[in-house]
């Protein structure tokens, strides 16, 4: 995985609050057996609609999205990340994520992270504005700038240092592998198995 | 100070804690499916990593999979393509798998429970959000990704930050007509999508502890629905009862240890909740869903809601975008809403209780002409046990279509789905735009509500059957 330290780049408004992870990428996307070539897939059946704001030839190159609140919800699919990512973006912004894709995102190096409603609205009317501004988030100094906006982003201290380093977490676990043999030498005898 | 349910079972699955950094959990049981492990196993392919523990690793395909036909090579090549992968990649790796046409197959979380394999104080994860089923038993089960499956397949482990732990106590008796479905619906439409976002849920109370196992299975299972990556309902005499006997349930002396164990699997008199709800189970009834996720929904004696009525600007653009989609207006009666699919099944509603709620009111009755009715077994064991109850010649004799087992139209990966502008009532879990197929509009309801909606093809239950009939 790439270390994420700060990226800059042009930003999508996404005025929408609950977008859920099939709005992110529909389930008839889901049957690739690969990790790439999902940005097809991305807001696919909104990309339908030539008002879409993603459709609008002004934010062609955006690589940080700004969303409204409850972003990523329902389905656990990874794919939704990948969608993302395959598209372009680097960064989400919301004011609250659901957990399983926020889980998703630092596995795979997307940044999600959490700033006020308050500054998502403000970001929303400056970018529809001046769609070529541009953003910052900076990971290292846990904050976004845009033109005058200047505001705090919150990302877990581990989900930092992971994404900051660009470590491997299954790397990381197997650093500990005679942990997990000593636990299971202790597991209860009557835990089933599948075998 | 006491702890409770979830932090019992948290706790003794630590492998490792370092200030700092995450807990290392231990996973008792891992399920796969055909959707979200290519890749995981991909990753392991990459890295030259193997599968820790095949013994505690479980697949069986679901997602993807036809519900006729299922003789016949899958039509679709690329859906035929992913489960092919599945099933290369269990026999590369060693994992053991249930394969359309086999016995034990079905949905993955109907599967888990029905072998025995999900008993109490366990860890149970799956490349599914609807893992949280299997907290039924009193497991810590939760829904992970693709990055996760990997991580488990290799180290039967996954770094976690510990979840804060939210009560729903659900009080009194439920009315007669009222469901599990209808309770999580409720509670769901209380505390919104996002209200358990970073909590494991645990539902008690005099209500809850009278439902059956399946009863429970619903309400855990949608606990994601309301945000929440895990529900959990501590385990007493239903669930040792529901286990007993069952292919992977403990035998002999060691049944005896494990039922000694299972009791201690209860919140603390002492214990604290970070937040708690509760809610009158006597002022509940039969719930739908209005809108485009399932925290739009009120009883089914409701009204369509206006965007007027919503606290603030972001819930104003969305009821108001969800009515749109769904093609509704303001105060219209829910009971006047017409249907012309009803979908009952999924991991939610795909057991045979569900299916038995679902013949007692079709029995003798028949779907309405204008609509279709499709019943979808969660498993082969509960499409088997149905057809020794006979519940498969009452949907056929309404009119229904009897499938095989899969998730099927709930996700709409196969061939079952809605066209464009048509409107379902459905007994799964999620009501997303375009979720049952492009376009589709869904209503979440219960097995009961989806039976009765079928006879008469408008939003309604049972109880209003019995004037008409």
């Amino acid at each position: 995985m790439e270390p994420f330290v700060r990226h800059t780049g042009t930003a999508l408004p996404l005025r929408r609050s609950n977008v859920d992870t099939d709005q992110i990428i529909p389930a008839e996307y889901l049957k690739r057996i690969t990790r790439h070539g999902f940005e097809d897939g991305l807001f696919a059946a909104w990309r339908k609609d030539p008002n879409f704001v993603l459709n609008q030839p002004h934010h062609a190159d955006v690589s940080i999205l700004v969303a409204g609140p409850d972003f990523g919800t329902g389905s656990s699919r990874e794919h939704a990340v990948w969608a993302l990512q395959n598209y372009g973006f680097k960064v989400v912004l919301s004011s609250r994520f659901a957990d399983i894709f926020r889980g998703n995102s630092g596995k795979g190096g997307l940044l999600t992270a959490h700033v006020d409603q308050s500054v998502i609205e403000e970001l929303w009317t400056e970018i529809e504005a001046n769609p070529d501004l541009e953003v910052t988030v900076d990971l290292e100094h846990r904050e976004v700038r845009a033109g005058s906006i200047i505001a705090s982003i919150e990302v877990d201290d581990y989900v930092r240092w992971r994404l900051m380093e660009g470590l491997d977490d299954i790397g990381i676990t197997l650093a500990h592998v005679d942990a997990i043999s000593a636990f299971e030498s202790k597991r209860p005898e009557f835990m089933p198995t599948t075998a | 100070m006491g702890r409770t349910l979830a932090e019992k079972v948290w706790e003794s699955h630590v492998v490792r804690r370092f200030e700092g950094e995450p807990d290392l959990l231990y996973i008792d049981l891992h399920l796969v499916h055909e959707v979200t492990s290519p890749q995981a196993f991909d990753g392991l392919r990459a890295s030259g990593r193997v599968v820790r523990r095949t013994d505690l690793t479980l697949a069986t395909e679901d997602h993807n999979i036809p519900t006729i036909n299922i003789d016949q090579p899958i039509a679709d090549p690329i859906s035929r393509a992913q489960v092919q992968a599945l099933r290369t990649n269990c026999a590369e790796f060693g994992v053991p798998l249930y394969s359309l046409g086999n016995v034990e197959q079905g949905i993955v979380h109907v599967v888990g429970p029905q072998l025995g394999l999900t008993q109490p104080g366990m860890t149970v994860v799956c490349g599914d959000s609807h893992t949280s089923t299997h907290g039924a038993f009193g497991a810590l089960a939760f829904g992970i990704g693709t990055s996760e499956v990997e991580h488990v397949l290799a180290t039967q482990t996954l770094p976690l930050k510990p979840f804060k732990t939210m009560a729903i106590t659900v009080e009194g008796d439920l009315p007669p007509g009222v469901t599990a479905k209808d309770v999580i619906l409720a509670v769901i439409a209380k505390i919104g999508t996002g209200g358990g976002q970073g909590y494991v849920l645990e539902y008690r109370g005099s209500a809850i502890e009278a439902l059956s196992i399946e009863g429970r299975m619903t309400i855990c299972n949608m606990s994601i629905e309301a945000g929440a990556r895990a529900g959990m309902i501590a385990p007493d005499d239903t669930t040792f009862e529901y286990l007993k006997g069952r292919d992977h349930a403990p035998k002999g002396a060691e049944w005896e240890a494990a039922v000694d164990y299972w009791r201690t699997l209860r919140t603390d008199d002492d214990a604290t909740f970070d937040a708690e709800v509760i809610l009158d189970a006597s002022a509940l009834s039969p719930f739908v869903t209005w809108g485009t996720n399932p925290g739009q929904g009120l009883p089914l004696s409701g009204s369509v809601p206006s965007p007027d009525e919503a606290a603030n600007e972001v819930e104003r653009a969305a009821i108001a975008h969800a009515l749109e989609y769904m093609g509704l207006t303001p105060g219209m009666p829910l009971r006047e809403i017409e249907v012309d699919t009803v979908f009952v099944g999924s991991c939610t509603n795909g057991r045979i209780e569900d299916l038995r709620a679902v013949a007692e009111v079709l029995k003798g009755r028949t779907v309405a002409p204008s609509v279709r009715m499709l019943v979808v077994p969660g498993s082969v064991r509960v499409k088997h046990q149905a057809q020794e109850e006979g519940l498969d010649a009452v949907f056929i004799a309404a009119g229904a279509e009897w499938r095989e087992a899969g998730c099927s139209m709930c996700l709409a990966m196969n061939p079952d789905k809605l066209a464009p502008g048509e409107r379902s009532a459905s007994t799964s879990n999620r009501n997303f735009e375009g979720r049952q197929g492009p376009g589709g509009r869904t209503h979440l309801v219960s097995p009961a509500v989806a039976a009765a909606t079928a006879v008469t093809g408008h939003l309604c239950a049972p109880s209003d059957l019995a004037t008409i009939a």
